[in-house]
C-alpha cells in the first residue's frame, strides 16, 4: 500500500529535479573537498615559489598564471598572516570598509579565499555582497532571442526590455549565419527603448569579436575560462590566449568580461577531485590576472550540477562573492533554467536580488522561455509581474520597473518600424508592414509571420563579409526618418573612443551618463550608507498598474 | 499490436580499426564504455536498440554500417570526427553511452559537425533510426533536412547531474593515445 501523502509529494514539481549524492574523488562536491589544497604562500626575490602547498616546479599552467599575475605580492605576506576566520569576520563587519577588505583579499591565495567564504552562512554572504560589489547601484541584464531568429521581433523585444529597466541586453542565435542580423536588431531595438543600453551577440569567439570590431555590438561576455588544465586545453586554450582575446576587445574600446562557473570541470569529467568552488576560485583568479574588468559567474549553464548537490546554491552565492572580493564586476548568473519548482528558483535568485549585484541576472529572459535560445533562464517574460511585485513587497531594487501596456505597445511599434526602415536602407530583405504589426503586439515568435530564411541568411552572410559598420546603421536610420535613434546609435559608437565605459562595472544611464565603480563606488558601511532607494525610484516600484488606488473607490 | 521485440546485438572487438576504402560505408564510433561498462542511455534506451536503429537507418538507404570503438577520448565530437576519418565515405556517427550523438564529416574541424544531438534525454529509438538514415544520405552526397529534434528547457535541472555521473564513468574507460578498435557485430 502506498501512502497517499507520499503520492501527492511525489508529484510536486521539485521532485522532477535531479539530485545526487556527493562523489568527492570526481569533484561532485560543492565546497570544502578534503582534496582541496591547504593555503600556503612563499615569496622569494619577488617571485611566488610556493602556492597552496605546491612548489613552483610542480605548478600547472593555471597555478603559474595565478602566481605571476593574480596575487598582489606587496600585499600578500601581510594578508596571509590573518586567519581565514578573521578575514571572514572583517568582510561581514560593517565597520571595516570595502577598500580595507580589498587590501587583504588582493594578497591571499585561492585556497585561502575558499576557506574564508566557507566560514560564512548565506546571510553573511549576502551582507558581504551588499558591501563588496563594485558598483553602488545594482543593475540587471536580459536575454533577447527567439526560436526563429526573427529580426523584427528581436528589435521589438529589445525596445520593451529597455523600457522595463534592463541596462545590458544579450542575444544569441538559433542558426549561426543569422548572427549579424541579431546583433543589429538588438542594438537598434535597445536604443529605441532608451539611449545607452549596452548590447552583445553571444556566438563563437572569432565571430563575436568581428561583430564587435564592426561596431555592431557594444560589449562581450562569452569568453570562458576553466579551473583545470585538462578542460582548458581540451578547448585548445590557455589563460594567456584568453588574456590576448581580452586585449583585442580593449583595443577597440569594447567592454568585456569573462565567464566561468562551478560545475563545468566536473561536468566535463576532469575535476581532479577538487571542490567545485575551489576550481571556480581559480577561474576568478585567472580573470583577475588577465586584467579583465569583470566576470559572469554563478555556475551559469552548469547550474544543474551545484543545484543537485548539498549546499550547492550556497556555493553559487560564494563564487559571486569571491568575484567581488577580487574587485571584479560580477554579473551573477540566474540565467538558466534551474528547477521545476517555483519555490526553489525564487529562493535561488533572492541570494543575489536581496543584496543587489552589478547584474542580478545575466540574464533575465525578456522573452518567454520557449523563445530563449540560451536554453531558458531562471526567470522569463511571464514572470515580469511577479518580479516587480517582489521589488515592491521587499522594497528592494531589482533593476526593473512596472510598465503600462500602452507604453510597451508604442515602443515596440517604433522599434519594429525603425528596423524596417534600416533594412530597406541597407538593401536587406524586406520587413513587411504585417511583420511590424505582428511584432508590436507579439508575445513570442509563434505570433510572427514566417520570413524567407534562405533569403535572410544569404543577405546576412553578405553583410558580414562586406564592409557595413555601425556608422552605416547611423546613416540608414537617419535616412529612414529615425534621426533620434540614429543619434543614440552614434553616441554608442562614440563611447568606444572615449573609453569611459571600460571602467569596472560601467553602465550608461539616462543621457549616456556613465555609472561605474569609479564614479558610483560602493560605500556601504551599514544602515544609512551604500545604495538606498531614492524617493523617485521607490514611487516607480510602488506604482504597479494592478494596485487599486484608494481614491478611485467611492 | 505493440512491438515487444527487443533485439540483441552481439559485438566483438577484433583488433585495430583501419581506414575503410568502401565508399558505401558509414562508421559508427562508440564511446569507450558503450555496451561495455554501460548498457543503456540516460533515459534507459538499451544500447542494443540504439545500435539496431542506427544500423537499420543506414541500411534503409542501401549503405553498410561499420562499427569501431574509440578509446582515446570520451568527447563525442572527437569520437564522431575520428569515426568519419576511418569511414570510406568520410561520414561517421559518434555516440556516447548516455546517448549524446553527432554526425560528422572527415574534413570538418572536430568541434564542428553536420548534425549534433546534444540533449540525450530526448533521443528515442525513432530518432536514432533517422540519424542513421541522414548519415547515410550525407555519405551518398545528398543534403538531407536535419533530423528534427525537440528542445526541453527543463532537461538541465532534471538530467545535468546524472549526465555528469555517466560521463565521468565513461571517461574512466579512456586509454590515453589508445588506437581505435574494429568491432564485429551480428544480430
Amino acid at each position: 500500500m502506498r501512502s497517499k501523502r507520499f503520492e501527492v509529494l511525489e508529484k510536486r514539481p521539485v521532485n522532477k529535479d535531479g539530485f545526487i549524492g556527493e562523489w568527492v574523488e570526481e569533484g561532485l562536491i560543492a565546497m570544502e573537498s578534503p582534496n582541496d589544497p591547504k593555503p600556503s604562500l612563499k615569496i622569494e626575490n619577488n617571485l611566488i615559489t610556493e602556492l597552496d602547498g605546491k612548489k613552483r616546479e610542480d605548478f600547472d599552467m593555471i597555478d603559474r598564471f595565478i602566481a605571476d599575475y593574480a596575487i598582489d605580492i606587496d600585499k600578500a605576506e601581510k594578508a596571509m598572516e590573518f586567519s581565514s576566520l578573521e578575514i571572514a569576520r572583517k568582510i561581514v563587519d560593517i565597520h571595516v570598509s570595502r577598500d580595507q577588505i580589498l587590501e587583504i583579499t588582493a594578497g591571499i591565495t585561492p585556497a585561502k579565499m575558499t576557506e574564508v567564504v566557507a566560514h560564512m552562512n548565506v546571510v553573511e554572504m549576502m551582507m558581504a555582497v551588499q558591501k563588496m560589489r563594485s558598483r553602488k547601484t545594482p543593475s540587471n541584464q536580459c536575454h533577447v532571442t527567439n526560436l526563429r531568429d526573427n529580426p523584427v521581433l528581436i528589435a521589438a523585444d529589445a525596445a520593451e526590455a529597455s523600457v522595463r529597466g534592463f541596462d545590458e541586453q544579450e542575444t544569441t542565435i538559433g542558426i549561426v549565419r543569422y548572427a549579424p542580423f541579431n546583433a543589429i536588431s538588438i542594438f537598434v531595438g535597445a536604443q529605441v527603448g532608451r539611449g545607452g543600453i549596452l548590447t552583445q551577440c553571444s556566438v563563437e569567439e572569432a565571430t563575436e569579436l568581428e561583430l564587435g570590431m564592426k561596431g555592431l555590438t557594444s560589449y562581450a561576455e562569452t569568453v570562458s575560462v576553466y579551473g583545470t588544465e585538462q578542460v582548458f586545453t581540451d578547448g585548445d586554450d590557455t589563460p594567456w590566449s584568453k588574456a590576448f582575446l581580452a586585449s583585442a576587445y580593449a583595443s577597440r574600446g569594447l567592454k568585456m568580461r569573462f565567464t566561468s562557473g562551478t560545475g563545468s570541470e566536473a561536468l566535463m569529467g576532469n575535476a581532479e577531485g577538487k571542490s567545485m568552488l575551489y576550481l571556480e576560485t581559480r577561474c576568478i583568479y585567472i580573470t583577475r590576472g588577465s586584467g579583465v574588468q569583470g566576470l559572469q559567474n554563478g555556475s551559469v549553464s552548469c547550474i544543474g550540477m551545484p543545484g543537485s548537490l548539498p549546499g550547492g546554491i550556497r556555493a553559487v552565492l560564494a563564487e559571486n562573492l569571491i568575484a567581488m572580493l577580487m574587485d571584479l564586476e560580477c554579473a551573477s548568473a540566474n540565467d538558466q533554467t534551474f528547477s521545476h519548482s517555483d519555490i526553489r528558483r525564487t529562493a535561488r535568485t533572492l541570494m543575489q536580488m536581496l543584496p543587489g549585484t552589478d547584474f542580478i541576472f545575466s540574464g533575465y529572459s525578456a522573452v518567454p522561455n520557449c523563445d530563449n535560445m540560451f536554453a531558458g533562464s531562471n526567470f522569463d517574460a511571464e514572470d515580469f509581474d511577479d518580479y516587480n511585485i517582489l521589488q515592491r513587497d521587499l522594497k528592494v531594487d531589482g533593476g526593473l520597473r512596472p510598465v503600462s501596456e500602452d507604453e510597451v505597445i508604442k515602443i515596440r511599434n517604433k522599434a519594429a518600424r525603425a528596423i524596417q526602415g534600416l533594412f530597406k536602407e541597407l538593401a536587406l530583405p524586406e520587413i513587411t508592414d504585417e511583420e511590424v504589426e505582428a511584432a508590436t503586439y507579439a508575445h513570442g515568435s509563434k505570433d510572427m509571420p514566417e520570413r524567407n530564411v534562405v533569403e535572410d541568411l544569404k543577405a546576412a552572410e553578405e553583410l558580414i563579409k562586406g564592409d557595413v559598420t555601425g556608422i552605416d546603421l547611423v546613416k540608414g536610420l537617419s535616412r529612414s526618418g529615425f534621426d533620434d535613434v540614429a543619434e543614440r546609435v552614434l553616441e554608442m559608437l562614440k563611447q568606444r573612443i572615449s573609453g569611459d565605459y571600460l571602467q569596472t562595472s560601467a553602465i550608461l544611464k539616462e543621457g549616456f551618463k556613465i555609472v561605474s565603480a569609479i564614479n558610483d563606488k560602493n560605500d556601504y558601511m551599514g544602515p544609512g550608507t551604500g545604495y538606498r532607494l531614492s524617493e523617485e525610484r521607490w514611487e516607480e516600484i510602488k506604482n504597479i498598474p494592478t494596485a487599486i488606488r484608494p481614491e478611485s473607490i467611492d | 499490436m505493440e512491438n515487444k521485440f527487443i533485439p540483441v546485438v552481439k559485438i566483438e572487438e577484433i583488433g585495430e580499426a583501419k581506414v575503410g576504402i568502401r565508399a558505401e560505408e558509414v562508421v559508427i564510433g562508440l564511446a569507450p564504455a558503450f555496451k561495455k561498462g554501460q548498457h543503456k542511455t540516460i533515459v534507459d534506451v538499451s544500447h542494443d536498440v540504439v545500435l539496431t536503429e542506427l544500423i537499420a537507418g543506414i541500411e534503409e538507404e542501401g549503405l553498410v554500417a561499420r562499427i569501431v570503438r574509440n578509446i582515446r577520448t570520451s568527447d563525442v565530437c572527437f569520437i564522431a570526427n575520428d569515426a568519419a576519418k576511418l569511414s570510406g565515405s568520410g561520414i561517421g556517427i559518434g555516440i556516447q553511452s548516455k546517448g549524446t550523438t553527432v554526425i560528422h564529416q572527415k574534413d570538418l574541424l572536430p568541434l564542428n559537425n553536420l548534425e549534433l544531438f546534444p540533449q540525450a534525454p530526448l533521443l528515442t529509438p525513432e530518432i536514432f533510426r533517422l540519424i542513421g538514415k541522414n548519415a547515410a544520405k550525407y555519405a551518398k552526397g545528398e543534403s538531407p533536412n536535419p533530423v528534427p529534434v525537440a528542445s526541453d528547457q527543463m532537461a538541465r535541472p532534471k538530467y545535468q547531474a546524472k549526465a555528469a555521473l555517466l560521463h565521468i564513468k565513461e571517461t574512466k574507460y579512456v586509454v590515453e593515445n589508445g588506437k581505435p578498435i574494429e568491432i564485429k557485430y551480428e544480430f
